[in-house]
């Protein structure tokens, strides 16, 4: 399978591109488990922004591991006991599927009956996500939030540097120009799409996070052909990481909203007089948080990579 | 308002870091961290106060119910921890406004200031929370904000520092979730407290043998139980000193809580005593931590990885504490989580000041430094002296109560282990001193001056309390038992 | 019967362990990021099968089914999924640093600078320049 492929190459170009399959196998097994909204993230994060970063920084290092620098008998040791423990664990497991499983018996069955009275929205699993636990999305958000802030504060570039190197690049493939005629025809679609995924998050998969990363990755691919320059004139980079905190705020916001109306934090219910409109406009503001926070994370993060191309390249 | 604190010590600071990214004025960011980080103290001593007199408070986020939704409650232990975190959260960030400014180039400083108080909240967060998988969430957060105080120094060793925290950590946190994975397989919740009640039913079953397992094996990844701690020493060693001090005071007691929290709320003594022998493994794992760090840390140079090295050897006295399981026992460890906070906070930030002074944490150049810093340089010694165990410091407080725990139980063995270990932690103060006191100076000590008062305040103010504590226990043994009493109650 | 109803998880474990090994036993830096990812995902696999109900359906609610799959896993897998990219993300940007840093993102080369720089501690500390025992010593490691 693709796992073992990754272990025994050492081109490293190879092994990214072999892990971002991976990725989107995983996300079609994912859809097999009846887990679409997991499988929409799986394969838009996994396959698309992470194997784009994995990318962004093989332009930077070497593309060739070392060959012959195991250490495999104690790692395998380790590995081997770590199994032999899971394995064991497994034995006692209640069977692949089967209905009457506790998990499927404790707390879940509220969700499946009752939310739909309580929240109000089809896709239970926005509603959890959203409701239910949002507590966790926020504590999400946040966690890319801290990333965004850690690659920013490890891969600054000085304005200084980034002007010197702005005159002497080239947007990258200037003359592909099939590619970029397509691509200004798709970026709407793409943008577009992000959209309907955000505010469709309620009915079918979808939401703040896979749009978020949508939107992203349609900036991403507008940057990757018309160059960094121009890109940043539409979209300021200073704009971009004050979003990535805006979006964690808006989320929170609502939460201390929900506390001066009298409610717990959090605690939809009375944003509006009637609960499950409440509930409604929580989730909406909440998911937009999410969506905010994550696409100018996303972008955040391509633009500091490639910057970090740019000085390398032009600046020594 | 009082009804809502559970929530708003963690959010408060939650809210305050990406603002941090709209004020962007470094020395206003800096204030505006402190003045953050003091309201949660403030809602911290609230917060136990109301504990203390009036039992366990519980909050239900989003308003649902606890198992379907996420549910805070505070109780003693986390009162108790809660209080120590803010508050030493508090002390270092007022050391912090001079000291970053030398030690990070100007425009790292709000990032800087961002990422402390994003880890502050993931710290509080795992504290607070009493469910399963929303205290992972928010160990992530604490996990990579602290990734992020690492790197962000100037020493390149920094950022394999911390990236080698960042594999282990998370190796660490993926075995925690695989823990909280098969816990929930077998009992369909994951609220701390609902677990606490379902488990009993599948004690017998393996999958719940396994978490627990991989659960122990997640936590003592993340609080650097030796021989888990490789991680600990370059990473304390080569982070900017602030960032040394916050960690150093913390994040090991907050995984060591959560520790605490899993083995006596939820899985219960019982289930661990009749599983594995985990007493006998974290008696040997203990023991073993405190010799071999101990005397690593007398062959250390830089005196950061010194008291990095002292600092594996300590968990390795918290850990003894809980190997022993009664309730004398488990009252020394969270005695000594509070004391050991205090010591290192001290000691770190001592070093901040010098490092802050002649820009270097080699011990060799430390040379004479006794004549020309005097008050920093007896903070650090004061804080040695506590680490060792002398009368009229916290640290003595600390080692009577293990040893009288160890006696009462019958281990005396251990206990005399544990006095000869305190003999070698005797050596590597020593060593610290003489360079300070006895070597002549080696490199041109002449512009050195004292710490400026910005950092000795806040170093005094710990050292004052590493002695006040010592001398006056009313508070911290009291909690502590109190904290001890109700875990055992419980069970 | 017994250990076809658990075949999912056996698979998982594999996965897994490939992960892990990758992991532990690779220099690499970014190969052990891509470990790292694959050791998470098969912890995506582990809950995602535990959630699955046989002969049910995708969790958003609709008249013409009655049984569904938990939706309380993918929940928490989403969460874990942006952990995950989130760890991925700092740590390429720290393999990066690193490799400015040291000129490679080989672990063994980095260690081999990092105990030259501790020896070079040792002998500014103790004065011994023209020790070239010890350093050869040390080199050796």
């Amino acid at each position: 399978m693709t796992a073992i492929a990754i272990t025994r190459m050492s081109d490293l170009f190879a092994v990214v591109m072999l892990s971002g399959i991976y990725s989107l196998l995983s996300a079609s097994l994912f859809l097999d488990l009846d887990a679409v909204d997991v499988a929409f993230t799986e394969a838009s994060v996994g396959a698309g922004i992470s194997t784009l970063l994995f990318l962004a920084t093989l332009k930077l290092v070497p593309r060739y591991e070392k060959k012959s620098r195991y250490k495999p008998t104690l790692a395998l040791g380790v590995v081997i006991a770590t199994g032999a423990l899971l394995i064991y664990g497994t034995l006692d497991m209640p069977h692949f599927g089967e209905a009457d499983a506790p998990v499927h018996q404790h707390v879940a069955p509220r969700y499946l009956n009752d939310s739909m009275n309580e929240v109000g929205i089809p896709n239970v699993v926005t509603s959890i996500l959203a409701s239910y636990r949002g507590y966790d999305t926020l504590g999400e958000t946040l966690v890319i939030f801290t990333a965004g802030i850690g690659v920013l504060s490890l891969l600054m570039v000085s304005r200084r540097t980034k002007e010197k190197a702005l005159q002497k690049v080239p947007a990258d493939m200037q003359n592909q120009i099939i590619l970029r005629v397509v691509a200004k025809m798709m970026l709407p679609l793409i943008l577009i799409f992000a959209l309907y995924v955000q505010f469709h998050g309620d009915y079918g998969p979808g939401g703040g996070f896979q749009a978020g990363v949508i939107f992203a990755a349609g900036i991403i691919l507008y940057t990757m052909l018309f160059g960094l320059s121009l890109t940043q004139k539409v979209i300021k980079t200073e704009v971009v990481e004050r979003l990535t905190a805006f979006g964690v705020l808006l989320y929170a916001g609502v939460g201390i909203a929900c506390m001066l109306l009298g409610g717990n934090f959090l605690d939809y219910n009375v944003l509006r007089h009637d609960p499950v409109h409440g509930q409604h406009l929580g989730i909406l503001l909440v998911e937009l948080g999410v969506g905010i926070t994550v696409a100018a994370v996303m972008i955040t993060l391509f633009f500091k990579f490639t910057w970090r191309t740019v000085k390398h390249k032009y600046n020594q | 308002m009082t009804a809502h604190f559970p929530i708003l010590q963690v959010i408060i600071p939650l809210l305050a870091a990406p603002l941090c990214l709209f004020i962007r004025i470094p020395r206003i960011v800096g204030i505006f961290a402190i003045l953050v980080s003091a309201t949660a103290f403030l809602i911290s001593c609230g917060l136990l106060q109301e504990v203390i007199t009036g039992g366990t408070l519980s909050y239900q986020l989003g308003g649902w119910a606890a198992p379907w939704g996420i549910e805070y409650r505070i109780d003693k232990l986390n009162g108790y921890l809660l209080l120590l975190v803010s508050g030493v959260s508090t002390i270092v960030l007022v050391a912090a406004q001079t000291s970053i400014s030398k030690e990070l180039p100007e425009n790292r400083h709000t990032f800087f200031y961002t990422a402390y108080l994003l880890c502050l909240t993931g710290l509080l967060g795992i504290l607070a929370t009493a469910d399963a998988f929303n205290l992972f969430v928010f160990l992530e957060i604490s996990a990579l904000s602290s990734y992020t105080l690492i790197a962000i120094g100037t020493d390149r060793r920094a950022l394999t520092a911390s990236y080698q925290y960042l594999v282990m950590g998370t190796i660490g946190a993926t075995f925690i979730i695989i823990g909280v994975g098969l816990m929930y397989m077998m009992t369909g919740t994951l609220n701390m407290y609902d677990l606490a009640e379902r488990l009993p039913a599948v004690y017998e079953s393996k999958t719940v043998l396994s978490a627990f397992g991989f659960f122990i094996v997640g936590v003592c990844l993340k609080l650097a139980l030796f021989p888990l701690h490789l991680w600990l020493p370059n990473a304390y060693a080569y982070a900017p000193s602030i960032t040394t001090a916050f960690l150093a005071a913390t994040s090991t007691k907050v995984a060591v809580y959560v520790l605490i929290r899993y083995i006596f709320s939820i899985f219960g003594i019982e289930f661990v005593d009749m599983s594995l022998p985990l007493g006998d493994i974290f008696l040997f794992l203990g023991l073993t931590g405190i010799f071999v760090a101990s005397v690593a840390a007398i062959y250390q140079l830089n005196i950061k990885r010194l008291f990095a090295y002292s600092s594996v050897a300590q968990i390795g006295y918290i850990i003894l504490g809980l190997a022993i399981e009664t309730e004398l026992g488990l009252t020394a460890t969270l005695l000594h989580l509070f004391n050991h906070a205090l010591m290192k906070a001290a000691i770190f930030l001592a070093i901040g000041a010098v490092v802050y002074r002649i820009g270097s944490a080699q011990l060799s150049h430390y040379a004479g430094l006794g004549k020309k810093m005097p008050w920093t340089m007896a903070a650090i010694v004061a804080g040695g002296l506590s680490l060792i165990g002398v009368p009229l410091t916290v640290g003595f407080v600390s080692k009577w109560y293990l040893v009288v725990a160890l006696l009462d139980k019958g281990w005396w063995p251990v206990a005399v282990l544990v006095l000869i270990s305190s003999l070698i932690a005797v050596i590597y103060v020593w060593r610290v001193v003489e360079w300070i006191y006895l070597t002549p100076p080696r490199i041109i000590t002449d512009e050195i001056k004292e710490a400026p008062m910005s950092q000795l305040i806040p170093i005094w103010i710990l050292v004052l309390a590493n002695i006040y504590f010592g001398v006056d226990t009313r508070l911290t043994v009291g909690v502590s038992k109190l904290a001890a009493q109700s875990l055992f109650g419980v069970n | 019967m017994n250990i076809i109803g658990l075949y999912n998880y056996w698979i998982v474990v594999v996965l897994m362990l490939i992960g892990f090994f990758i992991v532990i036993a690779h220099e690499n830096l970014i190969k052990k990021l891509v470990g790292l990812s694959i050791f998470q995902t098969s912890v995506f696999f582990l809950y995602i099968s535990m959630g699955k109900v046989a002969g049910a359906t995708a969790p958003i609610l609709d008249e013409n089914y009655q049984l569904y799959s938990n939706p309380l896993p993918h929940v928490l897998i989403l969460t874990a999924i942006v952990v995950g990219i989130a760890t991925t993300a700092m740590g390429l940007a720290l393999v990066v640093r690193i490799y400015e840093a040291y000129g490679s993102i080989e672990e063994s080369d980095i260690q081999v600078q990092d105990n030259n720089d501790r020896l070079e501690d040792y002998l500014e500390a103790y004065g011994h320049k023209n020790d070239t025992h010890l350093f050869n010593q040390d080199k050796d490691e």
